[in-house]
């Protein structure tokens, strides 16, 4: 019953999407405000249709109604609730219809809180967004329906993949939908600007805040992702460059570039057509990483063209908003100049360099991502591109990009001098070309990776604090007046040096996971001791347990350092009957200088198991760095500013510089 | 994220894990030189996985391969030449700088390089005019200007 009326609420949410993607945008043309005005009504009744078809999907889920095809399909009645109720977007057409309850969540964002909008502006943006939802809503209900009922329901389910019963991706998905889908309200704003011909300050206030908050969560739900694929996969590799990640990854970058630019135009009333621009691609990215994971075309061609109908509505819907959003870009950006005045050496030049890395380093991701469909295509030749091209031809962007940054953060606006900036960074400079020589000098075997790394990782925090104490001005007053001035300085200001920093937290991870990583591979007998590095490990028993939903063999390690016990590890190998599916779950001892992470193997002939044994240095500084990088958006986000952004729409008014 | 679980999920659909106690090689030097270009190999049936981290059948037989190929005497390039000549360019992750992956390869350094060159003509135009109200840039120029950055 519920699921029936969860069907025909999504029909409803349809039919206003396209009301609401017609009538404003005629309104703000033709100046009539009630039409104007009909765009904050129905963005708020989408999402409350939405949101109820989504409860009701929910609720079909949580009581396990197997009359319903998708839950018959992807759940079972034993499965714990966490993942009964996870599971609701654990499949196709549970997560399409998460994609569009986001949608229209930020829609109904923008109805409630964008009082401060001009009227034209807001109903513009507000058509656009409804003009997304239309096309995803046609998407579901005609490919991808979730309320189909089955004649003779099952007496239980299919279960969802053990895989997908973890924590680390349950919340995956949300958090990378609500990067991907508030990309699109950039998108919005740079399409309704486009329309009006008009990019300023006040335009760029309401759009960062988007770019920033959409970029956050996608940095959150790659950090989730590759954390989930490090234990979960059981040999902790945690970054794959699978075209499935890179579809996450190019919107992620494409972002960063755009929350940079639109910078620029905020401050100095600049770069508007470029900004407009890259909202455009961002969007551009999140709807082509859909089409990627929707229709398997780069899995392969024959995957595509077995079960297209998907693949072929997502491409079309993809051609019209990139190619609709791209022909309005040509026709209009003309229209938006640019007025300052800058050198070539300044902060908004540094951020011009920013933007160029950052979108060269997405294009070869692209391309690297789309070449062996290229190749096979027009060629016919079968290639692969895997994480060795990646990582030899994306790595080097990215270390121009970190060992220009804290020089780029740190320059004034308008007119800079290198040589000036730097003496403020010499120390900074000193120090980790100094901590990079004392790791070189210690390590043993020769890998430069490692001080490499560090040394770049270092530059990057002391680079970020160096900015916050050149902003509160330390070398000119005494301690007490610069932590007071640290203290006052606005949240932007910290949430850049924190987001900095985070960057170069993830470096470091990085460096020492791929320079120092030890792993070991033997079979072991019970009670016999073996040493990996500095650790020792002994393999105690191995005992069958069960679970609610699984089957398990649990392996008891103890690790020793020094003969000191450190640790207790429990690795596993469970068996999913209603899946007929075994998985691997490692035992990891976390720690902030090295995980011990164990994998228990096959029992051997002889009675010994097979041990696979890794110590992973800073490993977890990966995430952690992340999740610092996200802290630092956040504390950006709730900059004064943006909470005051237009409370009167200062048109044209001139930004107060910050005195450098 | 659904795709590639279904393929880890078919990945993983035996218990065994990539390279075992029995295959590794007594001499340290030729088992590092085997696990390197184990890195660089495609397991052919699964989804972007190397053969190293790969349990698939093909995968244990490749890594058996590479090893009798370097316990021959094989240097680290004829060794996966050998590969080549049986399995095709396929199992390279990184495909061969060749003429027909020239675009591949070459793709990041050309925009950057046309890239700078764009983005220097327009923060020089930007350092050089005086302020005035309609902007310094001609709508030819402008767009010209897009085009060069957006390559």
């Amino acid at each position: 019953m519920f699921a029936e009326i969860g069907h025909f609420t999504v029909l409803l949410a349809f039919t206003l999407s396209i009301v609401q993607s017609v009538v404003p945008l005629i309104g703000a043309q033709k100046n009539w405000a009630g039409w104007m005005r009909l765009a904050d009504s129905t963005a708020m009744a989408q999402f409350l249709l939405i949101a109820f078809s989504f409860a009701a999907l929910t609720y079909s889920f949580v009581v396990s109604d197997f009359s319903l095809a998708l839950v018959a399909a992807n759940s079972h009645s034993a499965k714990p609730m966490l993942y009964k109720v996870t599971g609701v977007w654990g499949n196709h057409e549970g997560s399409m219809l998460l994609w569009i309850l986001i949608l229209v969540f930020y829609g109904a964002l923008v109805a409630l809180f964008g009082r401060n909008l001009p009227s034209a502006l807001k109903a513009r943006v507000l058509a656009v967004q409804a003009m997304i939802s239309a096309a995803f809503l046609a998407f579901l209900i005609f490919t991808s329906n979730p309320f189909l009922r089955i004649a003779v329901p099952p007496a239980d389910g299919n279960d969802l993949n053990p895989l997908l019963q973890d924590p680390g991706l349950a919340f995956h998905p949300p958090f990378l939908y609500l990067g991907y889908v508030g990309l699109s309200m950039s998108f919005s704003f740079a399409v309704a600007a486009l329309i009006e011909g008009r990019v300023d300050a006040a335009w760029a206030r309401w759009v960062r805040p988007w770019t920033l908050l959409a970029w956050v969560t996608l940095t959150i739900g790659i950090a989730l992702g590759s954390w989930w694929a490090y234990y979960e996969l059981g040999w902790g590799g945690w970054w794959f460059w699978d075209p499935v990640e890179n579809a996450s990854f190019m919107p992620w970058l494409i972002a960063a570039a755009l929350l940079h630019s639109a910078i620029v135009v905020e401050k100095r009333d600049a770069l508007k057509s470029w900004t407009v621009l890259l909202a455009i691609l961002a969007f551009s990215f999140s709807l082509i990483g859909t089409f990627i994971v929707r229709s398997g075309v780069i899995t392969s061609v024959h995957a595509f063209a077995n079960d297209p109908e998907r693949g072929v509505f997502i491409l079309a819907i993809l051609t019209v908003a990139i190619g609709g959003a791209l022909t309005l870009y040509a026709a209009r950006a003309g229209q938006l100049r640019t007025t300052a005045v800058f050198g070539l050496v300044s902060r908004e030049s540094g951020l011009v360099l920013n933007n160029l890395l950052l979108v060269v380093a997405t294009a070869v991701v692209f391309f690297g991502t789309i070449w062996p469909l290229v190749a096979e295509l027009t060629t016919g030749r079968k290639l692969s591109v895997g994480a060795p091209f990646f990582d030899a031809a994306f790595t080097p962007f990215m270390i121009i990009l970190v060992a220009i940054l804290p020089l780029g953060a740190i320059l004034p606006w308008k007119r800079a001098q290198v040589g000036k900036s730097m003496k403020n960074l010499r120390g900074a400079l000193a120090l980790s070309i100094a901590l990079g020589v004392l790791v070189w000098s210690l390590q043993t075997g020769g890998r430069m990776l490692a001080p490499f790394g560090l040394a770049l990782a270092a530059w990057l925090v002391l680079g970020a604090i160096m900015d916050l104490l050149v902003r509160a001005r330390y070398r000119d007053n005494p301690l007490g007046t610069t932590l007071r001035r640290l203290r006052n300085l606005p949240r932007s200001d910290w949430g850049k040096a924190v987001a900095h920093a985070g960057l170069g937290l993830t470096v470091f991870g990085i460096a020492a996971i791929t320079a120092w990583e030890q792993e070991d591979i033997r079979v072991v007998a019970l009670n016999e001791r073996f040493a990996v590095g500095a650790y020792e490990f002994q393999l105690n028993d191995v005992v069958n347990q069960n679970g609610k939903n699984y089957s398990a063999q649990v392996g008891s390690v103890t690790a020793f350092k020094d003969n000191r016990e450190v640790a207790q590890l429990r690795p596993e190998k469970r068996f999913y009957p209603v899946q007929q599916m075994p998985t691997t779950e490692a035992a990891i001892d976390i720690g902030l200088t090295r995980d011990l992470y164990v994998v228990l193997g096959e029992q051997q002939g002889d009675g010994g198991w097979t041990i696979r044994t890794y110590i992973k240095p800073f490993s977890n500084w990966i995430w952690i760095g992340s999740l610092v990088m996200a802290l630092g958006g956040c504390l950006s986000l709730t900059d004064r500013r943006y909470r005051v952004a237009g409370a009167a729409r200062p048109r044209a008014r001139p930004v107060p510089q910050p005195a450098e | 994220m659904r795709q590639l679980l279904l393929i880890l999920t078919l990945l993983l659909a035996t218990p065994l894990y990539a390279v075992e106690p029995d295959e590794i090689l007594d001499d340290p030097v030729l088992e590092q030189r085997a696990r390197e270009i184990s890195r660089e190999l495609r397991c052919l049936v699964c989804r972007n996985e190397n053969i190293d981290s790969s349990n698939a059948g093909i995968a244990k037989d490749l890594r058996l391969l590479v090893r009798e190929r370097l316990v021959a005497g094989d240097s680290n390039s004829e060794a996966v030449d050998f590969i080549v000549d049986r399995y095709g360019e396929y199992v390279l992750l990184k495909p061969r700088l060749s003429r027909e992956n020239a675009v591949l390869y070459l793709i990041g350094p050309v925009l950057l390089v046309l890239g700078a060159i764009g983005a220097f003509l327009y923060l020089r135009r930007r350092s050089r005019r005086p302020e005035t109200p309609l902007g310094s840039l001609s709508r030819e120029e402008a767009e010209r200007l897009e085009q060069l950055l957006g390559d």
